[in-house]
């Protein structure tokens, strides 16, 4: 479904890379701070421009579209850090991430996502920034599903949250798992993230240092100390 | 105390005008950092499509819509000319660029049509009056307000209410994350700069009403008041520019009428005066806003 073969210039973190997701697959990209994750991320959302290599998603090369073709082409990324628009409302938040799709498929989006966000509904007008760490990460997660992505990214989804919240998102990532979602999901938390994952690329200074099922790699222990720099817990 | 409530009619009417110039500035600010020098111009470019039509004959009637298309498609223009070539260059770029075509719109025109004052009249009632019990009362401050009441709410509406408004203040709030939620850079961009350009061409209306004229440097004025009065309001709030536009009217208007015999001349270098000292106190403007900084 998604496919990266890329070399990037020499100040950004990544390298030499090739990364492919397939449908329905969830994938992990896990590896310690300053490996590159969040810029790999970046570039398959259109953010920054590879220097050279190529995106394919779904058999068309996508390589250089602007984040906004990229979102219509069929990929959202929930960016780091949430981003949520703090001044609007949450359901103003989500209508922004359902800019794409007509008015009437919006709405009945946007009860889908009362449906399976229970805490957003009941903050419906509610300014988001008065939302909590773990509320605000799953809007930002509800804000990208507006959009029906075939693909959808997560980086550091956990990032920043009280040990019950980092339960709760990777809850979230198991169901939306269950529902045959597509997801390449980039974290810190490697042992959660395997756990989840159908498959995983380990990625450190900007190099693919190994590849495999979740469960493969959890039992890898070398790559842990080795080069994820024992954030394993 | 009659005088005061008088003042206060007259400095509300010009702070409407400014107040709208003020918030077409602080539209465009949102959405792009750039603090716009030029949007004076639009007033300049409207005032001479306004005195070519008077002089085929036609009506105020008739030219005041015509202005705000003006406007509207000049702010378009300027921004496909040259703010598309310096996006995402730093502020001081953008706000240098501003200042180019400020300077040049009047090259062109001294060059074209020549640096004299070009009038035209103005219309009948402006200098009408009503008593409403000892006050005076302006017709043309009554329009303005009332003018200017209906386009804020509307453009409360569009931002409230629409798609097109809800992108603005989303790219406004974080342009990348906006640009993730498939938001068109282009098309938000130049959406700002034909609000802006509307904004700008009701406040011309009346701003070319009052003045009957229009000069290569009758962008300078409008300019200097749109840009103050959203910087009093605090630069990026959309409320604060419509509060420093209006107060900024009626600290005009008031210091002119209350200042002891010679002095009311000073009435501008006591107004920068104050502004000085709101600076000091509240660097941020009336109204202070927190946004992400801007990659």
């Amino acid at each position: 479904m998604l496919g990266l073969t890329t070399k990037y210039g020499s100040i950004s973190a990544v390298r030499d890379v090739s990364l492919s997701v397939g449908e329905g697959e969830v994938v992990g990209l896990i590896g310690p701070n300053g490996a590159g994750k969040t810029t790999m991320l970046g570039t398959i959302a259109g953010l920054l421009e590879p220097t050279s290599g190529t995106v394919r998603f779904e058999g068309n090369d996508v390589s250089g579209y602007s984040p906004d073709k990229m979102l219509k082409a069929g990929l959202a990324l929930v960016p780091e850090h949430r981003r949520i628009f703090t001044d609007l409302t949450v359901v103003e938040n989500l209508k922004v991430g359902g800019i794409t799709v007509g008015s009437a498929e919006r709405s009945s989006l946007l009860d889908e996502m009362a449906d399976l966000f229970p805490v957003l509904r009941e903050k419906w007008d509610t300014p988001a920034g008065y939302l909590s760490g773990g509320e605000a990460q799953q809007l930002a997660i509800a804000r990208a599903l507006m959009s029906k992505p075939r693909l959808l990214m997560m980086d550091e989804p956990s990032l920043g949250l009280a040990p019950v919240l980092v339960d709760l998102v990777f809850e979230l990532i198991q169901s939306l798992r269950d529902q045959g979602r597509t997801l390449l999901i980039v974290e810190q938390n490697a042992t959660r993230m395997l756990q989840v994952a159908d498959r995983a690329y380990v990625l450190r200074s900007g190099e693919m240092v190994a590849e495999g099922s979740g469960t493969e790699l959890l039992e890898r222990s070398d790559l842990f100390d080795t080069f994820v720099g024992g954030t394993s817990s | 105390m009659t005088e005061l409530v008088q003042n206060l009619i007259d400095g509300l009417g010009r702070g409407s005008i400014y107040a709208l110039l003020a918030l077409g500035v602080a539209v465009v600010f949102g959405v792009m950092h750039l603090l716009n020098f030029a949007h004076g111009e639009l007033i300049t470019v409207s005032g001479y499509v306004a005195y070519a039509l008077f002089n085929q004959g036609w009506s105020w009637f008739l030219v005041a819509p015509l202005i705000v298309v003006v406007a509207i498609i000049t702010s378009l223009v300027i921004e496909r000319l040259a703010f598309s070539l310096v996006r995402g260059a730093s502020d001081f770029t953008l706000v240098l660029t501003s200042f180019g075509i400020h300077f040049l719109v009047s090259a062109i025109f001294i060059m074209s049509v020549g640096a004299r004052v070009k009038t035209f009249s103005e219309p009948g009632w402006i200098a009408n009056t009503f008593a409403v019990g000892p006050i005076n009362v302006e017709v043309f401050d009554v329009v303005v307000i009332g003018v200017t009441i209906v386009t804020l709410l509307a453009t409360v509406v569009i931002l409230q209410k629409t798609m097109f408004g809800l992108a603005l203040r989303a790219a406004a709030a974080d342009f990348d994350t906006a640009r993730l939620m498939g938001i068109d850079s282009n098309k938000v961009i130049r959406g700002a700069f034909a609000l802006s350009g509307a904004l700008a061409g009701i406040a011309g209306v009346f701003w070319l009403m009052r003045a009957g004229n229009t000069a290569p440097s009758s962008g300078i004025s409008p300019m200097i008041k749109a840009v103050l009065a959203a910087l009093i309001g605090g630069l990026g709030s959309l409320k604060g520019a419509v509060i420093g536009g209006l107060a900024l009217g009626v600290a005009e208007v008031v210091l002119r009428s209350q200042l002891p015999g010679e002095a009311a001349a000073l009435t501008e270098a006591v107004v920068f005066a104050m502004i000085a000292l709101l600076f000091i106190f509240r660097p941020q403007g009336i109204i202070s806003v927190s946004h992400a900084e801007r990659v």
